[in-house]
């Protein structure tokens, strides 16, 4: 029994950012029914049938991406441009408390599918959508992924090292975190819902959740006028604010080995100058933040000289021990095979899918005590759960469901 | 109208991890109350401050994760201040707090014991790793979060001498946060149901861990590691750029190539009209790709003509992304019908005339600089209950007045 088990979406999203909302609501009980276009073979959706993959096999139903998106989640194959398929969505929406969408703004109302004809259908239906600029205003028609996303948003020029190009997030963080905030929106419409007995349509734009995310920075302009593109920013490694030093990413021994290390105050760098039991790191002339502060460069080239000659896990470790926040900048193996930060919170299930087998996937970062989260399904295959879902919750026989497979409908 | 909370009540201990998260529940219409101890929670000593004056009520950090709360100043090492905070605990719906793990068993509120005494409340705990297990008590930051959790692996440079880089913006205890709102909102729907609360145990690594994308399930499928690359994807193998300066010195994202015949033909009728039709070297593949209706991705394996067009498609956008200033590139891609994206630095996505359009610029009153001041608004619109900045963030104190004085009855 999860937590949300009483709750079922009709689910028109997908990608990243979408399909990771609706991801979530279903490891916790909510009943999500994706929809996909059979006539597309569902590749609407770039990451089915896209790498990375588990073995040689090729085509729509491999790839791992979109397996671990869509987990927990039940497929069905509608074609939307025939009439009749838009019945049977019309139908489904009815038996639904949420639709979820995050095509471009504008595509369900071509489809048929506005709020308003949502509603017709369930008058308190919680509608979400999400998309790169929102439903109005001048840039609505724009398109976007998540890269556009962050750069548009702020967020791609807040990350770099001065006087390089900015680094960016080197994924689609917005399509985590666009999806995160958009699960947000539903639960809060569902909430809102239950209080009041209103629906809604809950239109997020993408991009202004991303400029949520900046929101310091962007007061320092608001407040004083500072503008972020200025000289020596962004400079993302070091903190500013607040002011700590030393505080950064340092060369260890090997290849493209890196430490993180992040001084809090003047006892964190006591401590971390007793671990280098140099002379240079016990001078008292850095004793306090506003001195290191004024060395912070001098002081990176040295700490930087005492890492590389050093293990990653070693230096991490012993600045650990004594009580200052350092980690080996992890690869995917460190943190996913050899850490009980990740592997005591079960942090990779594994889930089966129809044809790819048992595949680990990403785990949900946080624990209920009374009613968890569970992974076990795969994501489905094109269409898997259609006669399922056509027979258990439309009442359809097995003659039409057939009917309709020939008809080129599912 | 009201917002999609209204009527929850939340009691936040002030926090580095869980500010965004209170925050988020306040902008949403509940009734947040954040508890700071004497003299003012310590990100309140962070900057930027306005004015540059520093002082705990000109923080910027504060002012921007404490909007729409209200605050009182607990002293929880003492029996009032501890009789005080069970009362406010006694009336809430949800507990917010990302104290390091045992402090607040320690100080007497063990949130079993809190929770048996109170079975409808929630209890949401964001920490740097859980609140059990080998490493719950590591010492951690957003740096340290960020470079032992993944998303840090993945974001830098294509010249692997740089270091890799934390995104800026305090990004780990936004991950934390937002997933602390899924949870206690997830907890909320429960408890309709089954009519008690529970606890909500986030870990910030385990959250930083899972919001990676390839970085994660690229090695969990296929054993793969991805490499850093500039402004882009990390990935097993080296792509080509896609973040590109532009004429004026400014950078823009070409974005995902095109696909489709219609993107083809707007590519290139872009490349012609800028006159680059005999220039463009591989014109004649986009010509390709329009007479055989565009490519998939899913083509990409299998069919080396198909990733030859793909890549000239990313070529052509770089070509004209390199002719072009920034802004005019975007949109000139975007009228296209072409996915891409200028680089904007904060104040530059906040000044659009997009974002004025659909009010996401609020002006929240701040009294004692007798000035308003322009805020991010609504990640999203929700019309029926809208988000809403409800108040500034407290002063230290604030509020005790209003919420500690109780009646005696």
């Amino acid at each position: 029994m999860g937590a949300l088990s009483h709750i079922r979406i009709c689910d028109l999203s997908g990608q990243l950012a979408g399909a990771g909302a609706t991801r979530y609501l279903a490891t916790v009980g909510a009943q999500v029914i994706r929809v996909e276009d059979p006539v597309k073979q569902g590749t609407w959706d770039i990451v089915r049938g896209a790498g990375p993959f588990v073995d040689d096999r090729r085509g729509i139903e491999f790839g791992s991406g979109f397996n671990n998106h869509n987990v927990e989640k039940l497929g069905i194959a509608l074609n939307l441009r025939e009439e009749r398929g838009k019945e049977l969505l019309r139908a489904l929406v009815a038996g639904c408390d949420v639709v979820t969408e995050n095509f471009a703004a504008g595509v369900m109302a071509r489809m048929g599918f506005s709020y308003e004809e949502l509603r017709a259908i369930k008058p308190d239906i919680v509608y979400v959508s999400n998309s790169g600029f929102g439903a109005t205003g001048p840039n609505t028609a724009f398109k976007t992924w998540g890269p556009i996303v962050q750069a548009v948003s702020g967020l791609t020029f807040s990350s770099g090292i001065p006087g390089e190009a900015p680094a960016g997030w080197g994924y689609s963080y917005m399509d985590h975190m666009g999806a995160d905030i958009m699960a947000v929106a539903i639960l809060a419409g569902l909430i809102h819902r239950n209080r009041t007995g209103e629906g809604q349509w809950i239109d997020m734009s993408c991009t202004e959740a991303g400029t949520t995310l900046v929101g310091p920075d962007l007061l320092d302009y608001t407040v004083n006028g500072r503008p972020l593109r200025r000289d020596g920013e962004p400079d993302s490694n070091h903190s500013h604010a607040p002011l700590r030093v030393p505080h950064g990413i340092y060369p260890s021994e090997g290849d493209d080995n890196w430490v993180a290390i992040a001084c809090r105050d003047d006892d964190d760098w006591q401590r971390m100058a007793a671990v280098i039991a140099e002379p240079w790191a016990t001078d008292p002339r850095n004793d306090t933040l506003g001195e290191r502060a004024a060395v912070q460069d001098a002081l990176d080239a040295r700490i930087a000289e005492w890492t590389r000659a050093r293990d990653r896990f070693a230096v991490a470790e012993s600045l650990r021990a004594a009580g200052v926040p350092a980690t080996a900048v992890a690869r995917p193996e460190d943190r996913i095979d050899h850490d009980p930060g990740t592997s005591e919170w079960g942090l990779w299930p594994t889930a089966h899918h129809r044809e790819m087998g048992d595949v680990r996937v990403d785990g949900i970062p946080l624990h209920f005590s009374e009613t968890d989260w569970s992974i076990e399904r795969g994501g489905p295959c094109l269409g898997e759960h259609t006669h399922q879902v056509l027979s258990e919750l439309l009442g359809l026989d097995d003659d039409e469901i057939e009917r309709l497979a020939k008809d080129g409908i599912t | 109208m009201t917002g999609a909370l209204e009527g929850l009540k939340v009691v936040e201990l002030a926090s580095e991890h869980a500010a965004l998260a209170g925050k988020m529940l306040g902008d949403l219409g509940a009734d947040v109350i954040v508890v700071e101890p004497p003299g003012g929670h310590a990100s309140r000593a962070y900057g930027p401050f306005a004015d540059d004056v520093e002082d705990p009520e000109r923080s910027l950090w504060w002012w921007y994760y404490n909007t729409s709360k209200r605050g009182v100043v607990l002293d929880l090492t003492t029996d009032a201040g501890a009789a005080q905070f069970r009362g406010l605990v006694a009336d809430a719906d949800i507990v917010l707090e990302g104290e390091t793990p045992g402090t607040l068993a320690t100080l007497g509120f063990d949130h079993h014991e809190m929770r048996a005494d109170h079975e409808r409340l929630i209890w949401v705990s964001v920490t740097p790793f859980g609140s059990e297990g080998t490493r719950a008590h590591e010492p951690a930051t957003d740096l340290t979060l960020l470079a032992g959790g993944g998303p840090a692996w993945s974001c830098g440079y294509d010249d692997h001498s740089l270091p890799p880089v934390r995104g800026g913006g305090n990004q780990a205890f936004h991950i934390g946060s937002t997933w602390a709102v899924m949870g206690a909102l997830t907890a909320v729907l429960a408890r309709e149901v089954t009519g008690h609360g529970q606890h909500v145990d986030v870990s910030m690594h385990a959250a930083c861990n899972v919001t990676t994308e390839m970085g994660t399930y690229g090695y969990l499928a296929g054993h793969e590691t991805v490499l850093r690359q500039t402004g882009r994807h990390a990935m097993p193998t080296i792509s080509m750029p896609t973040q590109m300066r532009c004429a004026d010195g400014r950078y823009v994202t070409t974005g995902f190539p095109p696909r489709s015949q219609r993107d083809f033909e707007s590519l290139l009728e872009w490349i012609e009209t800028l006159g680059y039709r005999d220039e463009f070297p591989e014109t004649m593949l986009l010509d390709l790709a329009i007479e055989r209706g565009g490519v998939s991705i899913a083509e990409m394996s299998t069919d080396d003509l198909a990733r030859d067009i793909f890549g000239a498609g990313r070529e052509a956008l770089n070509f004209i992304a390199e002719r072009i200033p920034a802004e005019d590139f975007f949109i000139g891609g975007q009228t296209r019908g072409l996915a891409c994206g200028v680089v904007a630095s904060p104040e530059e996505a906040f000044e659009t005339e997009h974002i004025k359009a659909r009010g996401f610029q609020v002006e929240v009153e701040h009294e004692q600089l007798g000035r308003a001041v322009r805020y991010p608004g609504a990640p999203f619109l929700m019309p029926a209950s809208p988000w809403r900045i409800s108040r500034r963030a407290p002063l230290v104190g604030e509020h005790a007045d209003h919420i500690l004085r109780r009646d005696p009855q």
